[in-house]
């Protein structure tokens, strides 16, 4: 057999068959396998810390005090209403605290994506800076500057402003106002993030296009910023409803939160169950609202998340 | 849209402008006939973009005055001017479709809704891009995008359209393209239009007059012809069209190239050191035994011959070392006579076609 010859018969191969298309093939199995293997720590950690606990919770809450199976855990929401209660402060809680970073923190965003570089990063560091301090010692610190006789009450009763201290810690306010210092971080971040993308030369088209500085903003600039706020908003609202320190302390008992009713029933009342059913109501209307969260945005800007 | 009838004259006046103490435009003045393309042509740091963002407001100028038609527009906010601008990033609009894009303008303005979707459709028409307005921004390629942003700056009839490298984001052969088209839509409709870029190919096609920017300041204001044909400086020479440069002497109301005196149509400069300018494309092959009378002859080592398809390029140097290239068509006269590399040539150069600018530093 002449060289050619057998140099075209291992070109042709087995009839039908690709040149090498077995190896390919079980090198291509090889290498999925060895992913696999790098993915199996990660996989393994999701497993243990996330859907094995969550699954548990689930489990607990199907069971009474005695141990029997029973829906008497989530029948509980609808019969006592000091659950229903806590449902709504939490969720008013969170609707004012999440307001309240928006109000305080779009505009702080908008400045320091306005910045010059250096400036905007030396900001930046201010508005970090609180990360590194742990929330007990930022919430007892609030305390002192806001109770009856704390650094806001007596500067405004010396200055002759109040006769009678107002109330600010350890109600509804003082609540509040320790939340929104909190969590601002968290909507400050995102949403500065997302305004820096926001190109400069389309504000500019907008004004040379005949939109005033303010209409340039309300119908360029803002919509723009919408999936870094949205981000924002939803990463704050999250975080109250679960949110237990700083209610805690400087709700001053008033104000009851959907975390500490679970503290209080796991700790206080030994009742696993209940609390595990507290848990997981929490879970679902928290996805629920991102769900519907998610939807609405998408609907409306749809165009600036492909666009990115 | 017809022949736009608010074609206005822009009348700049020593324009300043500094950023920190470093000056960007130094004493500018520069009139803009109504109608007319003008560019400003220029490499990067010579102050042309700035140029253009005073004009279109969006940088403050430290003096000056910019007159449109007549009226001060110095200090009138940019949404106030009335003026078109394509960007050259496009800088449209990433969460409004095509349509909306192009409408922002009418709407600004209150246009009512009828006449607005008229113009907008009119607009796309004259952009090539008829059915396109639902599209949103990012399912469109970089030359539609172009389109729109053209199709933007001109719906609402400016009295002015501005343009900063509109076409240097697209690749070579669409840029060509649009060159032409947007000369054309210029000339269909007749806005005074003051564009800026780097290439200087890209400025001599499209404009009726160029002005050439270094350093702050216009070093040369004429037709891409005169430009090309009658550079007064050397930065001109240098960077309308590819040059060589050869030193001459100015003495005794005659230019001299060593011994050689230079024949040429234009008038003996004042004596003194001055450079030939000497184009590729003008310089020609030539036999000792043709007659030289109105040429001025260089005697010559060929480097190199570049062969390129439709055209050679023969790299010489002439006795004092100096580089001239000569670049000419690959008709079978002329490659039946190529030299090769190492060989002494006669680089012959039109009296005609013999410019002399003073030397810079």
């Amino acid at each position: 057999m002449s060289a050619q010859s057998a140099l075209l018969k291992e070109i042709a191969g087995p009839a039908g068959q690709n040149l090498n298309a077995q190896e390919l093939r079980a090198d291509a199995r090889r290498e999925q396998l060895r992913l696999l293997a790098l993915l199996a720590p990660s996989l393994f950690l999701v497993c243990a810390i996330i859907i094995v606990p969550i699954g548990w919770l689930f489990w607990l809450s199907l069971f009474d005090e005695s141990g029997a199976l029973s829906a008497a855990n989530y029948a509980r929401f609808f019969e006592q209403a000091s659950y229903i209660k806590t449902f709504i402060t939490t969720f008013k809680v969170a609707f004012i605290v999440t307001g309240a970073c928006v109000l305080l923190g779009y505009p702080l965003a908008y400045m320091l994506s306005q910045l010059p570089r250096r400036a905007a990063s030396i900001c930046l560091i201010f508005v970090i800076l609180p990360f590194w301090t742990s929330v007990l010692v930022r919430t007892y610190a609030w305390l002192v500057i806001l109770q009856r006789k704390g650094l806001i009450n007596s500067w405004l009763i010396d200055l002759g402003v109040i006769s009678q201290p107002l109330p600010l810690a350890n109600n509804f306010a003082g609540v509040v106002i320790g939340m929104t210092h909190i969590l601002l971080p968290f909507l400050v971040l995102p949403l500065y993030a997302s305004m820096k993308t926001i190109d400069t030369d389309c504000l500019r088209a907008g004004m040379n296009l005949g939109a005033s500085p303010a209409a340039t903003f309300r119908q360029i600039f803002f919509p723009l910023s919408l999936p870094g706020l949205a981000s924002g908003v939803v990463i704050v609202f999250v975080l109250c409803l679960g949110f237990f320190v700083t209610p805690a302390l400087m709700g001053g008992g008033k104000v009851v939160m959907w975390a500490m009713r679970m503290e209080q029933t796991t700790s206080l009342y030994s009742n696993w169950g209940a609390g595990a059913a507290l848990g997981v109501v929490l879970l679902v209307v928290t996805l629920a609202l991102l769900g519907l969260f998610q939807w609405l945005l998408g609907a409306r800007t749809t165009g600036v998340w492909s666009s990115r | 849209m017809s022949i736009a009838p608010s074609a206005l004259p822009i009348s700049m006046r020593r324009i300043e402008k500094r950023f920190g103490s470093v000056p960007v435009l130094r004493d500018l003045n520069l009139d803009v006939e109504a109608g007319e393309f003008l560019t400003l042509l220029g490499p990067s740091g010579s102050g042309k973009t700035t140029l253009l963002m005073i004009l279109a407001g969006f940088v403050r100028a430290n003096g000056g005055s910019i007159k449109v038609g007549g009226d001060e527009i110095i200090t009138t906010p940019p949404h106030r001017r009335n003026i078109g601008m394509v960007f050259q990033n496009y800088a449209l609009f990433p969460h409004m479709n095509v349509f909306h894009n192009i409408a922002f303008p009418l709407k600004q303005r209150g246009v009512a809704a009828a006449e607005t979707a008229q113009r907008v459709e009119k607009a796309l028409e004259l952009v090539k891009l008829q059915g396109l307005g639902e599209r949103r921004v990012d399912q469109l390629s970089g030359g539609q995008r172009q389109r729109v942003a053209l199709a933007r700056a001109i719906v609402f009839e400016p009295r002015i359209v501005l343009m900063d490298e509109p076409l240097s984001a697209l690749d070579k052969g669409l840029r060509e393209h649009m060159q032409i088209e947007l000369r054309a839509l210029h000339r269909r409709l007749g806005m005074t239009t003051v564009y800026v870029t780097h290439d200087q190919r890209e400025a001599i096609t499209m404009s009726d007059r160029i002005a050439v920017m270094n350093g702050g300041r216009i070093e040369q204001l004429d037709q891409p012809e005169t430009l090309y044909a009658a550079p007064k400086t050397q930065f001109v020479a240098g960077f309308i069209g590819e040059s060589n440069f050869v030193p001459v002497e100015s003495r005794n109301g005659s230019v001299w190239y060593e011994d050689r005196r230079i024949q040429t149509e234009a008038p003996t400069p004042p004596a003194g050191p001055h450079l030939m300018v000497v184009r590729p494309e003008k310089l020609r092959l030539v036999t000792a035994t043709e007659p030289s009378a109105g040429i001025n002859v260089l005697d010559a080592t060929v480097s190199d011959i570049i062969y390129q398809g439709d055209s050679f390029v023969c790299y010489a140097s002439l006795r004092d070392g100096r580089q001239l290239t000569l670049r000419d068509y690959c008709r079978s006269d002329v490659l039946a006579r190529l030299p090769a590399p190492g060989q002494p040539i006669m680089l012959g150069l039109d009296a005609k076609d013999t410019i002399l600018v003073a030397a810079e530093g």
